[in-house]
């Protein structure tokens, strides 16, 4: 079996109109017995910037430990918080160190980036377990189940959604997704970002 | 004169089909070529007969094309997943089932029946190859129908499953794959006998067949006792499958309940999983079998929900 596949576990990120969503499952697996329900994948880098890191549940608890340590280093030296844009540069090179013994996950970015006027710009991406980014402009998957997510999603969203819209539409995507996956599930949780607030819920999700 | 000559060619297109109408009529059609025979088809000369890859040894050329949980890229793929219970009390026999279908990670199907009704008085599990069980415990009911006949009597659930178990021996090496178990009522009353593909025949009081077996078993031992009530032992078969559900990622969506009593089997219900854990089975909120929804409200950590809205 893939050790990308041993702990279980999927993110989804989406793009709305001035906000983004970022959400996962909440299930920590031992290849198909599940041990635990409530295993959160989704971490805060800044008041504006989530990560997503499904993959493999050692490499996750390093791998944000490391995240936060180097986004602490950048806040220091350059004495402003960090873009989501530079934050997904720094995930990517951080990936790359480990080109040939990597770490086992796939993370997913969501954030809002300064626009030079004043505003917000929606900012989501995703890198595989090596470093290579994908900038989308729609939404972005990873896990055991992003196969399956991608089919809902490609169905279910469309542009400028407003953040209650775009809450449901990443909330219907993930569930019924995820209950298609054997490895992803176990309950789900949600952040909406805004310019003012971000909006965490977690969901009545199928718990077999 | 151009009819006679094209009547009388050996090429003309006519006589070609006069050539073709003609094999069709000699030929002897049996019946099974026409879907007489029930889908038994391959049995229409009495034996059963199967096709065979045209190669030196079949079984090593199967076993190449067969997901054998190793090689993904394999056609032919056996559902693996599964969990199925049976006990025995004195009330009769439970028989309680799961109902998801798995192709490697992906749910295929959530509504597979994994109890075949071989006839009103014995059913059969599936588990393992979902074609094999189908299948053979179809084939198995056309046989216990013969016996009926030919003895005037019902054939008891001991020769049932020793006629399935001494069948697929004799395909033992050739890839079959079933765990079965075959529950019914008979002259010594409530009976299981656990009967798998590599010819092994146990007759028992409680098995529990499947990738979700060991979590079904926790739950069935600790509840188990001869004298349950309907009710009681009904329920046991229920909760059972509901924790090999949630635990074992290839059982759940979900659960199918069986009673066999001394006047045959009596479907139950359906069952969600889902509602099971919320809910429970008498779909009333917070009466569900999940541990967070059994114990809401009990510590600081899993408050009232209540106590989350106003937080």
């Amino acid at each position: 079996m893939s050790i990308m596949e041993y702990n279980g576990g999927s993110v989804v990120a989406m793009v709305g109109k001035d906000c983004v969503a970022i959400a996962s499952d909440l299930r920590l697996g031992n290849q198909a017995l599940g041990i635990s329900s409530n295993f959160q994948k989704i971490f805060p880098v800044t008041d504006r910037i989530y990560v997503g890191l499904p993959g493999l549940a050692t490499d996750l608890s390093t791998l944000r430990e490391r995240f936060r340590f180097r986004v602490n280093m950048y806040t220091i030296k350059e004495e402003r918080e960090i873009e989501p844009e530079t934050f997904a540069r720094l995930v990517s090179s951080t990936l790359y160190e480990h080109r040939f013994g990597p770490y086992f996950i796939e993370p997913v970015i969501a954030g809002l980036s300064k626009t030079p006027s004043g505003g917000v710009e929606p900012f989501i991406a995703a890198t595989d377990l090596i470093g290579c980014l994908n900038f989308a402009k729609d939404f972005v998957v990873a896990g055991t189940a992003s196969a399956k997510i991608f089919g809902v999603a490609e169905g279910l969203w469309e542009p400028n959604l407003e953040p209650e819209d775009l809450f449901e539409t990443i909330s219907q995507t993930l569930m019924n997704a995820v209950d298609r996956d054997a490895f992803s599930g176990w309950g789900c949780m949600v952040h909406v970002i805004t310019k003012d607030r971000v909006i965490t819920r977690t969901l009545k999700a199928r718990m077999d | 004169m151009n009819s006679l000559a094209e009547k009388y060619s050996t090429t003309s297109p006519l006589s070609k089909l006069r050539k073709a109408q003609q094999l069709a009529e000699d030929e002897e059609l049996s019946d099974a070529m026409w879907g007489s025979s029930a889908g038994f088809g391959s049995l229409a000369k009495g034996i059963p007969s199967f096709t065979v890859a045209p190669v030196p040894d079949p079984a090593a050329f199967l076993r190449l094309h067969t997901d054998d949980h190793a090689d993904p890229n394999c056609r032919i793929k056996i559902q693996h997943g599964t969990t199925t219970l049976a006990f025995r009390y004195k009330g009769g026999v439970i028989v309680a089932v799961d109902s998801r279908a798995t192709a490697g990670s992906y749910v295929a199907s959530g509504t597979v029946k994994k109890v075949i009704e071989i006839n009103p008085y014995l059913l059969g599990t599936m588990a393992g190859g979902a074609a094999d069980c189908q299948y053979w415990e179809t084939y198995l009911g056309m046989h216990c129908r013969l016996h009926e006949l030919r003895n005037r009597e019902r054939i008891s659930v001991s020769a049932a499953s020793k006629y399935l178990s001494n069948l697929v021996y004799s395909y033992k090496g050739m890839g079959l794959s079933m765990g079965t178990m075959i529950c019914g009522w008979d002259k010594t009353g409530p009976c299981i006998f656990y009967v798998d593909s590599d010819g092994t025949r146990l007759k028992g009081d409680l098995f529990s067949v499947g990738s979700g077996s060991t979590f079904a078993y926790g739950v069935l031992d600790q509840g188990y006792h001869w004298d349950l009530t309907d009710e009681e032992a009904q329920e046991l078969g229920r909760r059972s499958i509901y924790a090999a559900g949630h635990r074992d990622a290839f059982s759940g969506n979900t659960c199918n309940l069986y009673h066999v009593k001394q006047d045959g089997w009596h479907f139950i219900g359906n069952y969600d999983l889902s509602k099971l854990h919320y809910e429970g089975p008498n779909n009333v909120a917070g009466q569900g079998y999940g541990y967070d929804v059994r114990t809401e409200g009990r510590t600081s950590a899993n408050p009232p929900p209540a106590a989350t809205a106003t937080a």
